[in-house]
């Protein structure tokens, strides 16, 4: 039977990964996502986890690691953050070109410079044209949840793409929550053994990772695409497959308190708990407004989130990320599209908060949506307001 | 050189696991090399090979010369691959959910720019690491694949199209090729080797002793490019048997540290003779052929202490 535990967010997401039978980990040390491998390989030391352990000399390393091993048939994890994603960011492209489903946690911190170890989402966004699914999670339970889903979605032979279960770094990969831990039993139920469609084999030779000519490589990419569109399905059957099986219930696009809402708060990840709180104080104030939060990324829930934009007027998009000399945040700018061409589409607003590990209050988020109405009023033309910076 | 006597051409395996038909230069010793890796390994291995000449002559979609498993990931990453599918098939045998439960060899191979240059940090960590793979290094002395650009395997007084000779500048290469089977060796690795495909038999019989030794092993290849050396096609097997008769690429092995020459010659030939064929030093002035000629007899003098200091192979 699931247990409850309270346990550091990062050891949660370990156990996850154990439960998973993983069969090799490459990880290269990064703050925050330290503690998640630290824990692994004491797994392994402590013969938890029958996997290999490989202690690489960097993050290029610890995906081409990961590379190999998946290409060989293993069930694969990594992790890392920030400068280690970054480093990382050549690999990460053949990852999902090559069809490997590896699964990565990244600890969302602040790329350098100035250096910063605490978090905001300009890791993630900088890889966002990857070709790799995103997923966002907000608490303890959700990163133990998702990453076990992660491995469901990834090595599903419709999909064969890699997934990044993104995490705040610091603000929830260090902090201890209660999570509701699923029994091995119940995992192996939910998720089976790992069956490559091709793997490197002597008795089945294949070549991975060939030569691209002008002939074929369009035709290859655009078959990434539809590979990774197509992948949504997936993620929703999956969820819905986990709902069924343990009764926690994830969608690609999650509403809080929305219904009715003329203004949506749209947030990503951690500081969404504290968007409730700010939805909350508001509503009680008689206000219409409501949460989004995108759960998913990659692929972009474009026809989901339209969905959900039936009564709402103004839509407030918090970025924790720049998008420099851009036209605002990379989340607004993935939002506007979606909604420009459809009718009634809301006015958008564009914040970007809590970068490099300020915080975001929950007056901030206030601050958000009456700033949002106000310029929804007069139809403002703006790229994007920063909150919560000195000028 | 133990059991070099029953190596025969005719005794070499008869199976070609790099096809013909693929699309390097004419004369290139790089895919005579490999192909003669490939026979000595047979059936069971994977290769983990980096982007560079090799990669791009054997792999163009939907055409592949490899009938082993093959993949290539990136430029400079070969070594971390391979660790990656050694530590995969080594953790699948033991759980039995990998297909064959035979041994498998695990080769790396990458170019010198893939080794030396942008690949020596992937390098260093798999050696150290322990896995039991080889790592096959193809020198050709140059970014071949890229147009002839130097690397840090690029031999003093070689003119390529970053280091080219001038007329305020008149030597190519400034710098000394540098010694990456020291470095390798330094990985107290248990087995560390050159070889030439200039000298078949001695390479294949250390592709052997390298997938029979446990742990990581490093071969040092030496591979004429007539392309880039400015020499013609049917040079590159005889230019590479100069380049050892003349101690410029000698042939030995560091084995669990040990030193010791596996092809020596009674008499050498002067550098002239190995650099006198080679578009690429023909701007080198008789100073500039002495100064060579200095530097190779020193190396070489430092090699043979080191092979006299191995006591066990003083016989």
């Amino acid at each position: 039977m699931a247990k409850r535990v309270g346990i550091e967010v990062s050891l949660a997401i370990s156990e996850a990964v154990k439960l998973a039978k993983v069969d090799a980990v490459a990880a290269y040390p990064i703050t925050p996502q330290t503690h998640i491998v630290e824990h692994l390989s004491e797994l392994v030391a402590e013969g938890e986890l029958d996997a290999a352990f490989i202690p690489v000399e960097s993050e290029h390393s610890a995906m081409s690691v990961c590379a190999g091993t998946s290409a060989a048939g293993a069930r694969t994890y990594t992790a890392t953050s920030s400068q280690g994603l970054a480093l990382m960011n050549e690999i990460l492209f053949i990852i999902p070109a090559l069809r490997l489903p590896v699964v990565m946690t990244i600890a969302n911190r602040a790329l350098s410079g100035p250096i910063s170890i605490w978090n905001d989402h300009s890791d993630i966004m900088s890889v966002r044209d990857t070709g790799w699914i995103a997923i966002f999670v907000e608490n303890g339970q959700e990163a133990f949840d998702l990453t076990l889903q992660s491995f469901k979605i990834a090595e599903d032979h419709r999909v064969l793409l890699p997934i990044s279960v993104n995490l705040d770094g610091f603000t929830l990969s260090h902090v201890i929550e209660p999570h509701e831990f699923l029994d091995q039993d119940e995992v192996d139920r939910f998720l089976p053994e790992y069956k490559p469609a091709v793997q490197l084999n002597p008795d089945d030779p294949v070549s991975m990772g060939t030569v691209g000519v002008p002939e074929i490589y369009a035709e290859a990419k655009k078959c990434q695409d539809e590979v990774l569109k197509g992948s949504i399905k997936v993620v929703k059957e999956v969820f819905a497959e986990f709902a069924e099986m343990f009764g926690r219930e994830y969608k690609v696009v999650e509403t809080y308190r929305a219904e009715g809402a003329e203004t949506l708060l749209m947030t990503m990840g951690s500081v969404s708990e504290t968007a409730m709180e700010a939805i909350d104080k508001m509503q009680e104030a008689g206000r219409k407004v409501g949460l989004i939060r995108l759960r998913l990324w990659r692929p972009f829930p474009a026809d989901d989130l339209r969905a959900e934009m039936g009564s709402v007027k103004t839509l407030a998009v918090i970025d924790r990320a720049v998008s420099f000399g851009g036209a605002g945040g990379p989340v607004a700018g993935e939002v506007r599209s979606a909604l420009y061409n459809v009718d009634d589409s809301p006015y958008i607003a564009s914040f970007i908060a809590g970068l490099g590990g300020r915080d975001i209050t929950v007056d901030d988020f206030i601050e958000m949506v009456d700033q949002a109405e106000a310029m929804a009023k007069v139809n403002e033309i703006h790229e994007y307001k920063m909150i919560g910076v000195r000028e | 050189m133990e059991n070099l006597n029953v190596y025969a051409a005719k005794m070499a395996p008869q199976q070609e696991f790099l096809a013909g038909g693929h699309r390097a230069c004419q004369g290139c010793a790089e895919l005579l090399a490999a192909r003669l890796v490939a026979k000595t390994l047979g059936h069971d291995y994977i290769i983990a090979n980096a982007t560079g000449c090799l990669e791009i002559v054997t792999s163009s979609y939907p055409h592949s010369a490899w009938e082993v498993p093959w993949i290539h990931v990136a430029f400079e990453n070969a070594a971390a691959v391979a660790s990656g599918v050694e530590a995969a098939v080594k953790i699948l045998q033991k759980k039995g959910k990998y297909p064959v439960d035979r041994k498998i060899t695990i080769l790396a191979q990458a170019g010198d720019g893939g080794t030396v240059d942008i690949g020596l940090q992937a390098l260093s960590g798999a050696l150290e690491r322990g896995h039991d793979m080889i790592y096959i290094c193809y020198d050709n002395e140059a970014y071949m694949n890229t147009g002839v650009q130097r690397s840090s395997s690029t031999p003093y007084g070689a003119t390529t199209t970053t280091s080219p000779a001038g007329a305020a500048d008149p030597l190519g290469q400034h710098t000394m090729k540098k010694n990456i089977v020291e470095i390798a060796a330094a990985h107290n690795i248990p087995y560390v080797a050159t070889a030439s495909p200039s000298y078949p038999f001695d390479l294949m019989e250390k592709v052997k002793k390298a997938s029979e030794t446990p742990g990581p092993a490093y071969i040092h290849c030496f591979v004429p490019c007539p392309t880039g050396w400015r020499m013609a096609p049917n040079l590159a097997v005889s230019i590479g048997r100069i380049a050892a008769e003349s101690k410029v690429f000698p042939l030995y092995e560091v084995v669990n540290g040990e030193y010791r020459m596996t092809v020596t010659h009674k008499k050498h030939r002067p550098v002239i003779d190995y650099l006198k064929p080679q578009g690429r030093f023909r701007h080198l002035n008789e100073d500039n052929i002495a100064e060579i000629q200095q530097q190779v007899d020193k190396s070489y003098e430092r090699l043979l202490k080191k092979v006299k200091m191995s006591s066990t192979e003083l016989d």
